[in-house]
């Protein structure tokens, strides 16, 4: 199991509080990650990364274990902490607009 | 007892104005979707709790929303819109060729007979449909790969489809508005599509006066009784047709500016149109800041400034291509909103003007629903 914090904007649309929680099949990484974000709540695809091409939004980004993961590989593992549970990945956006 | 849904798209959300056909005390819901921007939000004509909404973000990109009770409840639907093919390129600013990407949808247009199709138009330029409610989308791609689509050049706005016109006398006549390639029809349900800017002359951005596209049109109008008739604000210049587009010529007559950005026909008389004039292409609101709403009775040329009870002074506001509309009651309701918030109604054609919200965000779009 991993954990997941999202943004106000994705909690709001996936209609959850607090943080996700996700089985994953396989290694724990980004990639295996969206797809079980997505898998389990449709409403975000498109929303953190491309449909088609899983390229991620530019004014997002993710972070674990006080690390930038987001310009990692998709199918890099993630942090041991992340993919045991004991800390969440963080979908953060960029802080930006007005 | 008939009444009035007017329904508002701005920079942090959706907001839906409601009232009876007295159009003086509204009922304000809202915000839905709220930090969200809202560039347009539509309801069917045949089915009128069906609305559609373009939810977007910079961060999170499109949604699509949509509500079969009149907006009191919302469910996403597809939100998947890949061009057709072969991508291709068109003009980027520089002149280089650029890749299409999509950004965002600028404008839903529900079919007139059909609650479940429902035509987008997006950035980069590109027109797709549902014909399942939303569920899915699919381009029609003859128009982006229209000869002229690799010579298409964004405008300081992006690359937008935004207006989207459907012919009540033939079904499979549509008429779009693309910044900066221009107007194009299509009479074959969008299978095939030409570009219809013949007249329209931009002599500093667009020198060759014969060229097929590159016009920055900004809006386009028709009265449902007189469908081969267009009226157009062009970035400078309003304009109209008398031949579905075929050709225009310039009606801007009297009016002390003929930039701005919305335009629309009265619901009862086909030659009363209305415009607000902004004052020019650097300085986005109205001359002296005085909000005027101009109308013409006689199809063009000749223009009365209409602006009791709106700001004489101090107002610096724009208002959108999108966000001004008019309802169908027996006089006929005229609504704009403007960049500083404000939705404005006049229920006698123009005559009369007051605020139905003063502080909502940057207004997007209005359309208006006649409820009986």
């Amino acid at each position: 199991m991993i954990r997941v914090v999202l943004p106000h904007h994705l909690r709001k649309l996936a209609a959850v509080e607090g943080e996700v929680q996700l089985e994953i099949e396989g290694p724990a990484t980004l990639a295996s990650a969206l797809d079980a974000l997505e898998a389990r709540y449709p409403v975000l695809c498109g929303t953190i990364r491309d449909h088609v091409t899983h390229q991620r939004r530019p004014f997002l980004r993710f972070f674990a274990c006080l690390e930038d993961l987001s310009n990692q590989p998709p199918d890099a593992p993630l942090p041991a902490a992340v993919a045991s549970g004991a800390e969440p990945l963080y979908v953060i956006g960029a802080m930006a607009g007005g | 007892m008939s009444g009035v849904r007017v329904l508002v798209g701005t920079r942090k959300g959706a907001f839906i104005l409601t009232s009876d056909g007295k159009r003086e005390r509204w009922d304000v819901s809202g915000p839905h979707f709220g930090g969200w921007e809202i560039y347009h939000i539509k309801a069917s004509p045949v089915d009128p709790d069906r609305i559609y909404a373009s939810q977007s973000s910079g961060w999170f990109g499109q949604l699509i929303q949509r509500s079969n009770d009149g907006g009191q409840t919302w469910a996403p639907v597809d939100n998947k819109f890949a061009y057709e093919g072969e991508t291709g390129t068109h003009l980027w600013y520089d002149g280089t060729p650029h890749p299409w990407e999509f950004k965002r949808i600028w404008h839903l247009e529900p079919s007139l007979t059909d609650p479940d199709t429902v035509y987008a138009g997006a950035e980069d330029a590109a027109m797709f449909r549902t014909t399942d409610g939303g569920q899915t989308w699919r381009e029609l791609a003859g128009l982006r790969n229209h000869g002229s689509g690799k010579l298409w050049q964004p405008g300081a706005g992006g690359m937008g489809l935004h207006t989207i016109v459907l012919d009540p006398s033939e079904a499979n006549r549509i008429f779009v508005a693309i910044s900066a390639a221009g107007t194009f029809r299509t009479d074959d349900g969008g299978q095939t599509w030409r570009p219809i800017n013949r007249g329209l002359v931009s002599k500093y951005e667009l020198p060759d006066p014969n060229a097929e596209v590159g016009h920055c049109v900004h809006h386009i109008a028709m009265h449902a009784a007189r469908p081969g008739v267009l009226f157009m604000q062009k970035h400078w210049d309003v304009m109209r047709s008398n031949d579905a587009g075929d050709s225009w010529h310039e009606i801007s007559g009297d009016l002390p500016t003929d930039f701005g950005f919305a335009i629309d026909v009265h619901a009862h008389e086909p030659e009363t149109v209305y415009v607000v004039p902004i004052k020019s292409d650097s300085e986005h609101y109205p001359i002296d800041g005085k909000l005027r709403v101009y109308r013409s009775r006689s199809g063009g040329n000749e223009w009365e400034p209409l602006g009791k009870g709106l700001p004489e002074r101090d107002c610096y506001v724009n208002v959108l291509r999108d966000a001004m509309a008019v309802d169908s009651l027996d006089e006929c309701g005229v609504y704009f909103g403007t960049t500083g918030g404000q939705v404005y109604c006049s229920a006698d054609g123009g005559d009369r003007w007051a605020p139905i919200v003063r502080d909502l965000p940057a207004v997007l779009s209005v359309e208006v629903q006649t409820l009986r």
